[in-house]
């Protein structure tokens, strides 16, 4: 081609004329880059904004209606009475009840989340490394019901934990444990040690992912600095480690205590006859028609939470999400 | 490669936790396969292939199926619309309310299901809207948006730099730059995005049970199963069938995005 | 006349940093030129004001005398190689470089051969099938370049091309691009942070500093005249002098410049300029000595310490570190500066 080889006079255009709508709009967002933006945010806003938004309010409505005791008719008039039912004694047992298992629930995910964290971040390469991610990210997956069900079989009466319990000689300890007052009951399934054991395993992955991730920007060198400065293992673990790894374990409190709190269908599952927030708001919107205090009960988890999120805003937990 | 090795007892600890996670769910596919109908009698007494035949030829369990196929479906292309267009605007430059608006996509996921499932029936019952199709999709839409946010908008911010820039400067306008340049090198994230939402659209029974009023999808067929047991192993046969249709799309997604900085469902 | 690029009283601002403060440039049609400056100076605003990614919060851009502030970046025949190339990754290198061509319309055929024209002018004939990804970067750095002329630009802009090349190619590319822009006769604006590749590339360059331009001119001018101490600073290693030397030494009490090169050794007994060798460099043509003048030589500075470089062509004897020397230099050799 002759552009090659021969230098260029002024032949060319400068500027392109604008061939049809497509360039005409480009143009226009090029003006008005703000417009461009607009368009694109609007339908997600207007999604978000109308149903979500807009069905939180309703649940806040809701909770200020009250029902009337003969007609069971949601009077449609703003009260607080049906918040006041919240601090009836039996409303406060769910309360009390609900956040001291998802408190306990997240300290034992902390736990047993150190060291599948700690080994995935520090020590897990290549192979290792992606088997450590799939094997986190897929029980986080895969079907919640599902992991909910293996454990009915497993804490079930003619169960496995029972046939394990036997075939080492272990039964008396597990009557033990379900002797115990309170936490105990007639089977691992029908007591609080089945549901905070479901409730662990289900959560679990929760708090792995942000510890290792916290834990993943902590460089060897600084450990290897720790160890040069004369600490011995368990004082870099104590000063260094377990410091670094406090951001993530914050953010991943916030998953397990919000989905313990809000939970149902795992102490429906597994679990003594009494209640927690979730089947609370679940039965009083359904079989009772209580939608007043059903809506009064779901904004309980949103204010612990927000409680929750404020504390942990100040210990800079969300720089590790 | 590095020298140190992990001290004995955290490498157990660490393979006895990943061990801890994944055995229960071996215990479904085992009692899939018992002769005993009853109860959860294990080791199981002996083994049997009938309740998958038994599963086929329950007629209860395939318009569960089908609505929970048709909801995922229809829940997953429209947060495939709605998650591109919020990642698209959100990798832009700032812009007021940017903060507000992250916020407002993640919030239906960070806040308990519970509290989505009951606000939606609160606002359902306030504007007196029957159940139906509808209402269902109109929750898992509403918490598939961020998963399929969460996929694409890494991949926009890696994106909207150098190579948008070049394509217009090669002449092309904003709409041939999408065709041409971004759909090619988004494409594999919103796939993963997609099959991510789908899995959980397909595998979500919390905010279903306020939305679905007498309809059933699968994972409410098999809650119902767990409250009031007909045939235990047949609710174990659709368990497997759950776990695989959510179990798919996790590895094609995972194997989707492997390959770039970010890697699907760190955001669930 | 018109100019290929004419910036008038341009501003850009990023809140309240003037990224480009009042710029006032003129390009002439046909030449290599070269906008200098260390990072944050404005330089790379200044490319993307030519290439329409930024908009002037105030002045005109015009290119061949167009005023270019309705023209989005796409209807502009003006394109860029981009710093890191940004080639699409999923596209081969035939497709790359007919991307300009396919989205005006030119049939597949007509487009695929100009594009293969095209590869061979950059010497890739040959690798049209390849991925970017399964390139060298100096392979990327012609598929950018060859993308960028297909269309046959009136003007080519070029963001630091050979940023990420290493010294034996950017070298080589350095004489290549310069060879390609002499045979094409388009204008060439080329941004760059290395005042060595400035110097030896451009025609003319403008040395940008806190968004204004510090001195614009031909290499030579730039190289033996800095205008202001930052010119002096930054263009190569001149010695720059405090007005109290530049008396000292016979000029006025202005601030001014003295090349290494144009400093002679001379015994010590010969000259008022002497110090202490503190320092030898050795730099393959020369050798660089630093040599601190004492607080209050006879020179009459009473600056301490005050430091200067000199160098020393290898075919000459070095003195001895720490040894005192004395130095020498023709009066032309001394270049007043404006401003204190």
């Amino acid at each position: 081609m002759s552009f090659a080889t021969e230098p260029q006079g002024g032949a060319q255009p400068v500027s392109h004329p604008a061939r049809g709508p497509g360039d005409r709009l480009t143009g226009l967002f090029w003006r008005n880059p703000r417009l461009l933006t607009a368009l694109l945010i609007a339908p997600p806003l207007i999604w978000l904004g109308v149903v979500y938004l807009g069905s939180l309010a309703a649940l806040l409505l809701q909770s200020f209606y009250s029902i009337d005791e003969f007609s069971g008719v949601v009077v449609r008039e703003f009260t607080l009475r049906t918040y006041g039912e919240l601090f009836r004694p039996a409303n406060l047992d769910i309360i009390v009840r609900t956040t001291t298992m998802a408190a306990s629930v997240t300290l034992a995910s902390a736990v047993l989340a150190f060291p599948i964290a700690y080994f995935a971040a520090r020590y897990a390469r290549g192979r290792w490394k992606a088997a450590f991610y799939l094997g986190i990210m897929l029980p986080l997956w895969s079907s919640y019901l599902v992991k909910v069900y293996a454990w009915k079989l497993i804490l079930a009466k003619e169960g496995i934990i029972t046939w394990a319990a036997d075939s080492i000689g272990a039964t008396p300890l597990l009557n033990a444990a379900l002797a115990l007052p309170v936490v105990g009951g007639n089977s691992l399934s029908t007591s609080y040690i089945g549901t905070f054991l479901v409730f662990v395993y289900v959560w679990l992955p929760y708090m792995i992912l942000p510890m290792q991730a916290a834990l993943e920007r902590v460089p060897v060198s600084m450990l290897e600095a720790s160890a040069d400065l004369g600490a011995t293992p368990r004082q870099t673990l104590r000063r260094v480690i377990l410091p670094m790894a406090m951001p993530g374990v914050i953010a991943g409190s916030i998953f397990t205590f919000s989905l313990t709190l809000g939970d149902y269908i795992i102490p429906q599952i597994v679990g003594s006859s009494r209640l927690f927030i979730g089947q609370a708001v679940y039965q009083l919107q359904g079989t009772a028609g209580n939608i007043p205090l059903a809506a009064a009960f779901a904004v309980v988890p949103i204010v612990v939470m927000l409680v929750y999120l404020s504390l942990a805003k100040r210990q800079g937990a969300f720089d590790a999400l | 490669m590095r020298s140190d090795r992990a001290p004995r007892s955290l490498t157990l600890a660490a393979i006895g936790g990943l061990l801890f996670l994944h055995l229960p769910i071996v215990l479904i596919f085992v009692y899939a396969f018992t002769t005993e109908e009853r109860t959860y009698q294990f080791p199981p007494p002996g083994l049997t292939l009938k309740w998958f035949a038994v599963a086929w030829h329950r007629a209860d369990i395939w318009p569960p199926l089908y609505l929970s196929l048709r909801v995922a479906t229809v829940s997953t292309a429209m947060a495939l619309v709605l998650g591109t267009l919020a990642a698209a605007a959100m990798s832009r430059a700032r812009f007021f309310g940017r903060d507000q608006m992250s916020l407002l996509i993640l919030l239906p996921i960070a806040l308990p299901g519970i509290i989505t499932g009951m606000s939606l029936r609160s606002a359902f019952s306030v504007m007196d809207i029957p159940f139906s199709t509808f209402t269902i999709v109109l929750g898992h839409a509403t918490f598939c948006i961020v998963i399929v946010y969460n996929n694409a908008v890494a991949r926009f911010r890696r994106l909207s730099g150098p190579i948008v820039e070049a394509s217009l400067d090669l002449g092309a306008n904003g709409f041939q730059t999408f065709w041409h340049v971004i759909l090619p090198n988004l494409g594999s994230a919103l796939l993963a995005g997609g099959m991510l939402a789908f899995a959980l659209s397909f595998d979500e029974v919390i905010v279903t049970t306020f939305t679905a009023g007498q309809q059933s999808t699968l994972p409410i067929w098999m809650l119902n199963e767990l409250v009031r047991p007909r045939q235990r192993p047949v609710t174990n046969v659709v368990a497997i069938v759950v776990f695989a249709a959510t179990f798919v799309p996790i590895l094609i997604a995972y194997y989707l995005t492997r390959t770039g900085h970010e890697t699907a469902g760190g955001g669930k | 006349m018109t100019h290929a690029v004419e910036f008038q009283g341009v501003v850009r601002r990023f809140g309240s940093v003037f990224a480009v403060d009042h710029v006032d440039l003129a390009i002439e049609e046909g030449t290599f030129f070269a906008m200098l400056g260390p990072s944050g100076s404005g330089k790379t605003t200044c490319l993307r004001l030519i290439s329409g990614f930024e908009k002037p919060d105030a002045g005109t851009v015009r290119i061949f005398g167009q005023d270019m502030g309705a023209v989005p970046p796409n209807l502009r025949h003006v394109n860029t190689v981009f710093q890191d190339y940004a080639l699409f990754p999923h596209m081969n290198v035939r497709d790359n470089v007919a991307y300009g061509l396919m989205v005006r319309g030119v049939p597949r055929a007509a487009r695929n051969t100009q594009a293969e024209d095209m590869l061979a002018l950059v010497k890739l004939d040959g690798f049209a099938d390849r991925k970017p990804g399964q390139l060298s970067g100096g392979q990327r750095q012609r598929v950018a370049l060859a993308r960028a002329l297909v269309g046959q630009p009136r003007v080519l802009l070029l963001d630091e091309p050979l940023g990420a090349l290493d010294l034996k190619l950017r070298e080589a590319m350095q004489d290549e691009l310069k060879a390609l822009q002499k045979r094409l006769g388009i204008t060439f604006v080329f941004v760059t942070h290395d005042q060595g590749e400035a110097l030896s590339m451009a025609d003319r360059l403008a040395v940008f500093s806190n968004g204004k331009i510090a001195q614009i001119g031909t290499p030579a001018d730039i190289y033996d005249r800095p205008r202001t101490r930052f010119v002096a600073d930054f263009v190569g290693s001149s010695n720059v002098l405090p007005p109290e030397m530049t008396q000292a030494l016979g000029g006025p009490a202005r601030w001014s410049s003295l090349r290494p090169e144009a400093l002679h050794l001379a015994p010590a007994a010969d000259t008022p300029l002497k110090g202490r060798v503190t320092g030898l460099r050795y730099l393959g043509a020369g050798t660089r000595l630093t040599i601190t003048l004492p607080a209050a030589s006879q020179v009459g500075t009473d600056l301490p310490g005050v430091e200067i470089a000199a160098l020393v062509p290898t075919d000459q004897p070095l003195p001895e570190h720490g040894s005192e020397v004395g130095l020498k230099f023709a009066p032309s050799a001394l270049h007043l500066m404006e401003g204190a």
